[in-house]
């Protein structure tokens, strides 16, 4: 039981990471950026091949390197989304939505055909596994690996939180959700606001990459695509838009696929999740912690 | 201050604005007055950068503003108040009022602005957790008008900020503008309600499909049987 709950919260911290940067988006402009879990993908390979730029790795050090690693792969795929808005997405603004979602499935393609282009079909090893020493903890055998990771997430996402609640970034952000030409009118450079929000989001899916490339051990050009699935999963628990909501949506929906998966078996994992989504879009489309707005005219 | 010159705006295949001219000098109150379509909307948002002049030029404080982004044109100090009041609705109202001071890096001075503001808006400071949404039609006013003062304005655009307001409420508003400026802020009015805004404007423009059709000091406007008959409803 509670090795399931610690399954399911370790695994719906990585669907909340890659959540967060699809909600942001979501939320800012409007769109559901299908590309996104492919930069997650990038992520991982971008580890990859730092990691392999470095060389090897001894175990000792394992800990370290990643972290460092991240950092980089963040810069990374956060570029990577700052372009991705630049090229493909800005010029749509005020394009209808549908341009711009068939846009997002195109850039998506992209992503993925273009990394099969550089890196091949198969499967790779990432060069650093984070195994290790496990402990226990009220009956659930949770190894320092994870620990760290779900630690990571954690910060990255109390980080973001006090951004947006907090600051006069976050200010802007959730003004610009609002209203961008009002926010135009507060002096808020609308689309350098909006290049922000795409790096921050790249980075935290990228960094989300490099993790599950570190604990699974393999990568490949299309495992971005059932977690953008996942993730859009998720934050629409959670309620699409929302920060926490989002973050609550990820967790959750680890929680359901651990148990769902020990009740029903394996093969119904995913199955799970996307009848969560149908259940959610019809019965309650604004997720747990949607907005409900109260506005008087 | 500002002087707008032979704007001229398309939209598509509709022409708005048709070689429009007005000037709005230091200290002043000037009053833009015209029917609904008239153009009025589409003076501001040019002003502002919201929308690309397809001709003319529009230069405040020596600086050329044509076709420049909006977010420049408010750090300039020309700070636009939208029609319709436009407030953050979920956010509230103080996290409204800091947002008229993201141009402003010293945070310091924009709590300073804001208790200026609640100083002059009371209502605001006892709503100040309140989501702006939430306000009464006449308070989303005041708070989209103490808005735009966080940011330090050196002329402010007002778009028909009496529209939808009881006549108690518009006087107060009124009241509110004519201190506003008392202090030093010019201020472009546009209305709808010619009779409020004369009450306390210096001069006046009357705009028609675009196009100036009179102007002149308030008093002689106020007098004018075209603008009595037209604007005043005939009173
Ligand atoms: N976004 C727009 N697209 C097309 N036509 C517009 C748009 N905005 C305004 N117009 C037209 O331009 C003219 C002037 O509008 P506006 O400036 O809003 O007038 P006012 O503010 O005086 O009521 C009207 O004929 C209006 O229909
Ligand atoms: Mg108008």
């Amino acid at each position: 039981m509670t090795q399931l709950i610690w399954n399911g919260l370790f695994v719906g911290s990585f669907y909340a990471l890659v959540a967060l940067g699809y909600s942001m988006v979501y939320g800012i402009i409007k769109l559901l950026n299908f590309a996104h879990g492919d930069l997650y993908m990038l992520g991982a390979f971008a580890g990859f091949a730092i990691l392999g730029a470095v060389g090897g790795v001894s175990s000792s050090m394992a800990l370290p390197v990643l972290l460092a690693v991240l950092v980089v792969t963040m810069a990374v795929t956060g570029l990577a989304g700052v372009a991705l808005e630049r090229i493909a997405y800005r010029p749509l603004r005020r394009a209808p939505r549908l341009s711009l979602l068939i846009t997002a499935v195109g850039a998506s393609f992209a992503l993925e055909y273009g990394m099969r282009a550089a890196a091949g079909a198969d499967p790779r090893v990432y060069p650093l596994r984070l195994g290790g020493s496990s402990l226990e903890v009220a009956g659930a055998r949770l190894t320092l690996a994870q620990l760290v990771l779900v630690g990571v997430a954690v910060v990255l996402m109390i980080g973001l939180n006090l951004l947006v609640t907090r600051t006069r970034e976050g200010r802007a952000m959730r003004a610009i959700a609002l209203d961008p030409t009002t926010s135009s009118l507060m002096g808020i450079d609308v689309n350098a606001v909006i290049s922000r929000t795409f790096f921050i989001g790249s980075a935290l899916a990228g960094a989300a990459g490099v993790m599950a490339g570190a604990y699974y051990g393999k990568i490949d050009f299309l495992m971005g695509f059932l977690i953008g699935l996942k993730a859009f999963t998720a934050a629409v628990i959670g309620g699409i838009g929302n920060i926490p909501g989002t973050m609550l949506g990820g967790l959750v929906l680890g929680l359901l696929e651990s148990f769902g998966t020990f009740w029903l078996g394996g093969e119904w994992r995913d199955v799970f999740a996307f009848g969560v989504l149908i259940l959610f879009l019809t019965v309650r489309p604004t997720g747990l912690l949607g907005e409900r707005v109260t506005e008087r005219v | 201050m500002l002087e707008i010159s032979g704007l001229d705006v398309h939209y598509g295949g509709v022409h708005a604005l048709r070689g429009l001219s007005l000037t709005v000098g230091p200290g002043e109150i000037v009053a833009l007055l015209g029917n609904n379509g008239a153009g009025k909307t589409t003076t501001l948002a040019a002003a502002s950068g919201l929308v690309r002049p397809s001709g003319g030029t529009v230069v405040f404080d020596g600086h050329d503003v044509t076709g420049g982004r909006p977010h420049r044109v408010t750090a300039l100090g020309l700070v636009h108040v939208p029609e319709g009041r436009r407030v953050f609705s979920t956010l509230t109202v103080h996290e409204n009022l800091q947002l008229g001071g993201y141009l402003v890096r010293d945070q310091a001075e924009v709590r300073k602005r804001i208790d200026r503001v609640y100083e002059l808006l009371p209502r605001l400071a006892e709503r100040r957790a309140q989501q702006g949404g939430t306000l009464s039609g006449g308070e989303q006013q005041m708070l989209a008008i103490g808005r735009a003062l966080v940011t330090g304005p050196r002329m402010l655009l007002l778009d028909e900020p009496s529209m939808g307001l009881a006549p108690l409420v518009v006087a107060s508003v009124m009241e509110l503008i004519a201190q506003i400026n008392a202090e030093g802020t010019a201020v472009l009015l546009v209305e709808q309600n010619a009779t409020a805004a004369l009450g306390i404007a210096h001069r006046g423009y009357v705009i028609e499909n675009g196009e100036r059709v009179l102007d002149g000091p308030a008093a002689e406007l106020r007098d004018d049987p075209r603008v009595v008959e037209a604007y005043l409803g005939g009173v």
